[in-house]
């Protein structure tokens, strides 16, 4: 078997041809590709990698954005509660003044109410009371309590002093008239000549007089003139006792009542 | 019988002529490169890609991968070489299996051929990374006395690539042809099936020899595993 050299030199440029074919359309189109296949795959293991670097810097920012936030909250949580705690306080106290103001308002309007319901009560009952008592002693009045009160006019006018003599006179004196002896029933002419007689005597000159009837006396002689009078009646006594009975209810001090409703 | 598709000449010219050796080989180189050609014409750099593209980037990366577990380092820079000495012997020996076609590697010449290329390669390989005068030092290495041993060996070595491909490869086809004349179908397709294998497993010899033919001479003995700087573009060859 002889060597054919033209074989050999041809299949020499025929593999090298090869080599030349196999490495434009095999080895480097694989190669670039596997490349470029490779270069994509740790280009996005990069971004990923950098995605995964960011996500936990932004994980770390956002715990301690948590952590601030937190901090905030309980810092702001312990100032509005000791906010609320300060207005709670400031409203019960303003409440309970107000209460208080409004108790004492109250307790005062109920002291007025009872003061004044305790000062109407006594009106009515002083004017009941005296009422009564007016129309009690108006029925018992007559010819004969009028002429004992006559004589007792009588023993008052004798028992006057010198000052009352001089007041009495004078009133007389300034009336521009006869003076007036008013009573309840018209007097009989024995008592009403006794009562000049005492006039007379009393203030040691004629006074002229005249007689009127006045039933609101109740009972008692008024000496009428001048303005003034000189009067002892049932009705006088009446209402000094009604004026009396006033002042001192009137003097009654507010806390007594209010302590009692 | 014919030992080599040499012998079957289909035109001549003086010195010049075409025989079954050459008109094979220029079949397997064009289907070789057709089939690249088509299979990278929807060429992904994605995940989505077709069967034939994962084929022979399987291919292509499993090579790659043998030529950096033999010790070379930028094993893209011997791809071209060394894959294409792998994919032609198997091509060629897959082919055995097509009725009427000669495998060209059970031609003494495509083997001589494929182990010049080796013999010129590996020096023109060492003296790249070497540089000339570090290649050829190696030759005198330990001792100028392994001079003649080291070119013995470096022609031996050449020839014993040529031959145990030649050989290898001519058995399997005149075994077949020999038990087809003597035998019936059953045997001599059991002996196809072990020649496929057989060839596969010549291109793996013939390709990792020449792996480490190479990577024993870009290598500095003194300084195993240091090797000269290296170009950034490993396909530059």
């Amino acid at each position: 078997m002889a060597i054919d050299w033209f074989t050999i030199g041809a299949q020499i440029l025929n593999f090298l041809v090869l080599i030349y074919l196999l490495k434009r359309f095999l080895y480097r189109p694989v190669l670039d590709a596997i490349a470029a296949r490779e270069k994509r795959i740790a280009g996005t293991l990069a971004e990923a990698a950098a995605m995964k670097a960011e996500a936990l810097k932004e994980r770390e920012a956002l715990h301690a954005r948590n952590d601030a936030f937190d901090r905030d909250r309980t810092t702001l949580f312990a100032k509005a509660t000791e906010a609320a705690d300060g207005e709670r306080k400031r409203v019960i106290e303003a409440a309970r003044v107000a209460a208080d103001a409004l108790g004492e308002k109250q307790r005062q309007a109920l002291a007025r109410d009872a003061r004044s319901m305790g000062d109407d009560i006594g009106r009515s009952a002083r004017t009941e009371v005296f009422a009564i008592a007016r129309k009690a002693l108006a029925d018992m009045a007559d010819e004969s309590l009028e002429a004992r009160m006559t004589a007792i006019f009588i023993a008052r006018l004798a028992a006057l002093d010198a000052s009352a003599k001089r007041a009495a006179s004078g009133m007389l004196d300034t009336a521009n008239g006869p003076a007036v002896i008013r009573s309840a029933f018209a007097l009989p002419a024995p008592q009403q000549v006794a009562i000049r007689q005492a006039l007379d005597a009393a203030f040691a000159t004629k006074v002229a007089i005249t007689f009127e009837t006045a039933p609101e006396l109740v009972g008692g002689i008024e000496l009428v003139g001048g303005g003034e009078k000189l009067a002892w009646s049932l009705s006088d006594y009446l209402k000094t006792l009604e004026k009396a009975v006033t002042d001192v209810l009137s003097a009654k001090p507010p806390e007594t009542i209010a302590a009692t409703t | 019988m014919r030992l080599s598709p040499d012998e079957l000449v289909y035109w001549q010219w003086g010195f010049v002529h075409l025989n079954a050796t050459i008109l094979c080989t220029w079949a397997l180189m064009a289907a070789l490169t057709l089939g690249s050609a088509l299979a990278m014409r929807r060429l992904s750099s994605s995940e989505d890609r077709s069967p034939w593209q994962n084929l022979l980037e399987i291919l292509v990366t499993g090579i790659k991968d043998q030529i950096g577990s033999i010790g070379l380092d930028h094993p893209a820079r011997y791809l071209p070489f060394l894959g294409t000495l792998f994919l032609f012997v198997a091509a060629s020996s897959l082919s055995s299996i097509i009725p009427m076609f000669e495998p060209p590697t059970g031609s003494l010449s495509t083997t001589i051929a494929l182990a010049l290329c080796v013999f010129v390669a590996v020096p023109v390989y060492g003296i790249r990374s070497r540089g000339l005068g570090g290649y050829l030092k190696s030759y005198i290495e330990p001792t100028v006395i392994m001079l003649p041993f080291n070119l013995i060996s470096e022609a031996s070595r050449t020839l014993a690539l040529a031959v145990r491909l030649f050989g290898n490869m001519m058995s399997g086809a005149m075994i077949v042809a020999i038990l087809i004349s003597i035998t019936p179908l059953l045997f001599p397709i059991v002996m196809t099936a072990l020649g496929l294998l057989t060839g596969m497993v010549q291109a793996y010899i013939f390709s990792i020899l020449a792996a480490v033919y190479i990577a024993a001479a870009i290598r500095a003995p003194s300084t195993p595993g240091k090797t000269a700087p290296t170009p950034a573009e490993p396909l530059a060859t």
